[in-house]
């Protein structure tokens, strides 16, 4: 299997936090906006340990944890401009995060109280989808309706389109399509491949035996490997193919090279698949600690802002926990109400027994739960 | 007042959906140029242009998937899928997203989509060319099935469809499109979703839709000469199904037989079976018969007139029920 070198891999801040640079992927940012995404690393990292936390305590009944994947997710939604569109698979509560969507409705997902939890059109944010890869054939239509919309309007530049997927996703059919209809059609979409090694228990050299960003060749648009533990490098490479996307030069595919450091889900158990001795590794590629020690390096904060924002990331975990345990049961009749937009007889009719059905019970005292 | 066939009418129809709202699109392979191989998109891309009458890679799956896209972007995709026996690719985005994305949203997104699906046997196509998968779909909740019969219903019901703001998959008897009718632009068209007494009788009802209603009318005059008269009803919609129309019928006739062309276990007609013996018990003569498709894979084509249900096949369901 040939895994690639170090010199395929764009990377502007090393493990040990010291900046470096390159020709074409670079930032050039303000000492509030480095402080703002060393912020937003260690908010994410929270409302993931929170929720862990929350599945191990009953309240959700999974999680799918993305520790390790901060700056990947960070880097790469902070990227996005407002009328740019992501979509995400069922990892993605950082890149939620960056577009504004209340972390408490990710919770309600994984505690059963919603299949979905937002308006996508809300936060430009669509919903998590659970089968892997699908979401990269709804972000290459989304994409094309904007180039549609574009030719019809003669306008000059275009939003454009994030579509999120992982390292086992590069196996699906619909991720393959998805690529050849970007491509055919030239559609201002951006595909982001978390590559974290692990799809559950299979291990990367299962889904490629080259390195993903290079299957982007074979499709004829470019791709890029950037080290995704790296918030500046993911945020500078990420900007960049938006960029190009926006301004009509079509499709790419970005690799943010990183590690999933915690379990696939709650459910799932590593330590039957893979060593302990790796997770040391990357450990020290931390995204949040070498982002700590350039802004200690160059006195971009100093110890009342670390713990400032360590006492805001306290606060959000107290309203998460206060928020998902408040959560309540929607009602049965929830299941019945958005099955379809218009009236639907089948639909109505069962409602009504249902609901029938539910009333014929003697009412009885409210079960108290906790 | 002119004579079309139905997969002229069905081309007037997209034509006339076109027209009238400028978000709708149509999507498939070789509807472009080449006008799609029964010709149902014929010129549309000339008049239209390649951004809405837009000729896709052959991937089904690739279709259906960048379809959701474009439908969650504000437009109303029109996605054929060329033959009845290649949606399978296409079957999880149109089961997993298409079908759930308005409940997942809790309403905030809406799904009007239409999946176009040539259908049914009778043509003397090699393998995979000649299935009835219609079930799969009406199965599946948040769908909508139609099927026209003929080309009045074929011009009318696309349109409906289009307008439709739920995904509605829409099943074109490919063995009936080249039949022909006289079709009115300005009539006033039955609900979508409403079935049709296409012919009335006293002694029982045959309850068919798409390819089967002109057999099925065809059997019902042939037996018209021996005295008895039968009440065919063209369903027309699939999921959700027009009770009311078949019950009404039901309880004047006292018998019920289904014709499909699709295998009788777990076919459509089980499924109305069910509910009319739920709802018209008292008014049955006899149990609801079926005439069907075999449990067998659809034959190659030197076969397929002992597969499909004919005149004579037909009225020998109707024989069975009328001796009880």
């Amino acid at each position: 299997m040939d895994s690639g070198t170090a010199s395929e891999l764009i990377q502007l801040l090393t493990p040990e936090g010291e900046r470096l640079h390159h020709p074409v992927y670079d930032v050039d940012l303000s000492d509030a906006e480095y402080r703002a995404l060393f912020r937003d690393l260690v908010m994410v990292r929270r409302v993931d340990v929170e929720a862990t936390a929350l599945q191990r305590q009953g309240e959700l009944g999974l999680w799918a944890s993305l520790l390790g994947q901060e700056a990947a997710q960070v880097g790469s939604g902070r990227a996005l401009e407002q009328d740019d569109y992501a979509f995400p698979t069922y990892r993605e509560h950082g890149v939620a995060y960056t577009r504004g969507v209340d972390p408490v409705r990710l919770l309600g997902l994984f505690r059963g109280v919603s299949n979905g939890g937002w308006n996508p059109d809300e936060k430009n944010f669509a919903l998590y989808t659970i089968v892997i890869g699908n979401q990269c054939l709804h972000a290459v239509g989304y994409a094309m309706g904007i180039a549609m919309d574009h030719t019809r309007a003669h306008a000059e530049r275009t939003p454009a389109v994030l579509a999120y997927f992982g390292d086992g996703a590069s196996s699906q059919g619909d991720v393959n399509e998805a690529f050849v209809f970007a491509a055919s059609f030239n559609a201002p979409v951006v595909f982001f491949c978390q590559n974290n090694q692990w799809a559950i228990s299979e291990p990367l050299e299962k889904q490629s035996r080259i390195p993903l960003y290079r299957r982007a060749s074979g499709f004829g648009f470019p791709g890029v490997r950037v080290d995704g533990n790296d918030v500046l490098g993911v945020l500078a490479v990420t900007r960049k193919h938006l960029a190009d996307a926006r301004d009509g030069l079509g499709p790419s595919l970005i690799e943010a090279f990183t590690y999933r450091m915690g379990a696939h889900t709650t459910s799932d158990d590593p330590s039957r698949y893979r060593l302990a001795a790796d997770l040391e590794t990357w450990r020290l590629k931390d995204p949040i600690e070498r982002l700590r020690s350039f802004l200690w390096r160059q006195q971009l904060g100093d110890q009342s802002f670390f713990d400032e924002v360590d006492a805001e990331a306290e606060e959000l975990a107290v309203h998460l926990r206060e928020a998902c345990r408040a959560m309540p049961d929607p009602e049965p009749d929830a299941m019945f109400s958005a099955v379809y937009a218009e009236p639907h007889p089948l639909v109505d009719e069962e409602r009504a027994q249902f609901a029938d059905y539910l009333n014929s019970f003697e009412p009885v005292a409210e079960e108290v739960h906790r | 007042m002119t004579v079309v066939t139905l997969a002229r009418a069905l081309n007037a129809g997209l034509r006339r959906a076109l027209e009238d709202d400028d978000r709708v699109i149509l999507m498939g392979e070789d509807i472009g140029k080449l006008g799609g191989v029964f010709r149902v998109t014929d010129a549309l891309q000339k008049d239209f242009g390649e951004n809405r009458v837009i000729d896709t890679p052959l991937a089904e799956s690739g279709i259906v998937g960048t379809a959701v896209g474009l439908a969650l972007h504000g437009y109303r995709p029109v996605v054929e899928i060329q033959f009845d026996g290649f949606v399978y690719p296409a079957f999880d985005q149109i089961t997993s997203q298409v079908a759930k994305l308005h409940a997942r949203s809790s309403g905030s997104v809406k799904m009007p989509m239409v999946i176009r699906i040539p259908y049914g046997g009778g043509i003397g196509a090699v393998e995979h060319h000649s299935e009835s998968p219609e079930a799969y779909f009406a199965h599946t909740p948040g769908l909508r099935v139609v099927s026209p019969s003929n080309p009045v219903d074929g011009y009318w019901m696309i349109q409906q469809a289009i307008a439709c703001d739920d995904p509605v998959v829409f099943f074109e008897p490919k063995r009936r499109y080249w039949e022909k009718a006289e079709l009115d632009g300005d009539l006033v068209p039955d609900p979508l979703f409403s079935a049709r007494v296409v012919r009335p009788g006293r002694d029982a009802t045959l309850a068919c839709y798409g390819p089967m209603v002109r057999t099925c009318l065809d059997a019902s005059a042939a037996i018209a000469a021996e005295g008895v008269e039968l009440e065919v009803i063209d369903l027309r919609t699939l999921s959700p199904l027009d009770l009311q129309t078949l019950c009404a019928s039901v309880e004047r006739t006292g018998r019920l037989v289904v014709a499909h062309e699709a295998p009788t276990f777990l076919g459509l007609g089980a499924e109305i079976a069910a509910r009319v013996s739920e709802r018209c018990f008292y008014s049955l003569q006899a149990p609801v018969v079926r005439v069907a498709g075999f449990h067998a894979p659809y034959p190659p084509s030197r076969l397929e007139h002992h597969y499909l249900p004919d005149l004579d096949r037909v009225l020998d369901g109707v024989e069975r029920a009328l001796a009880y």
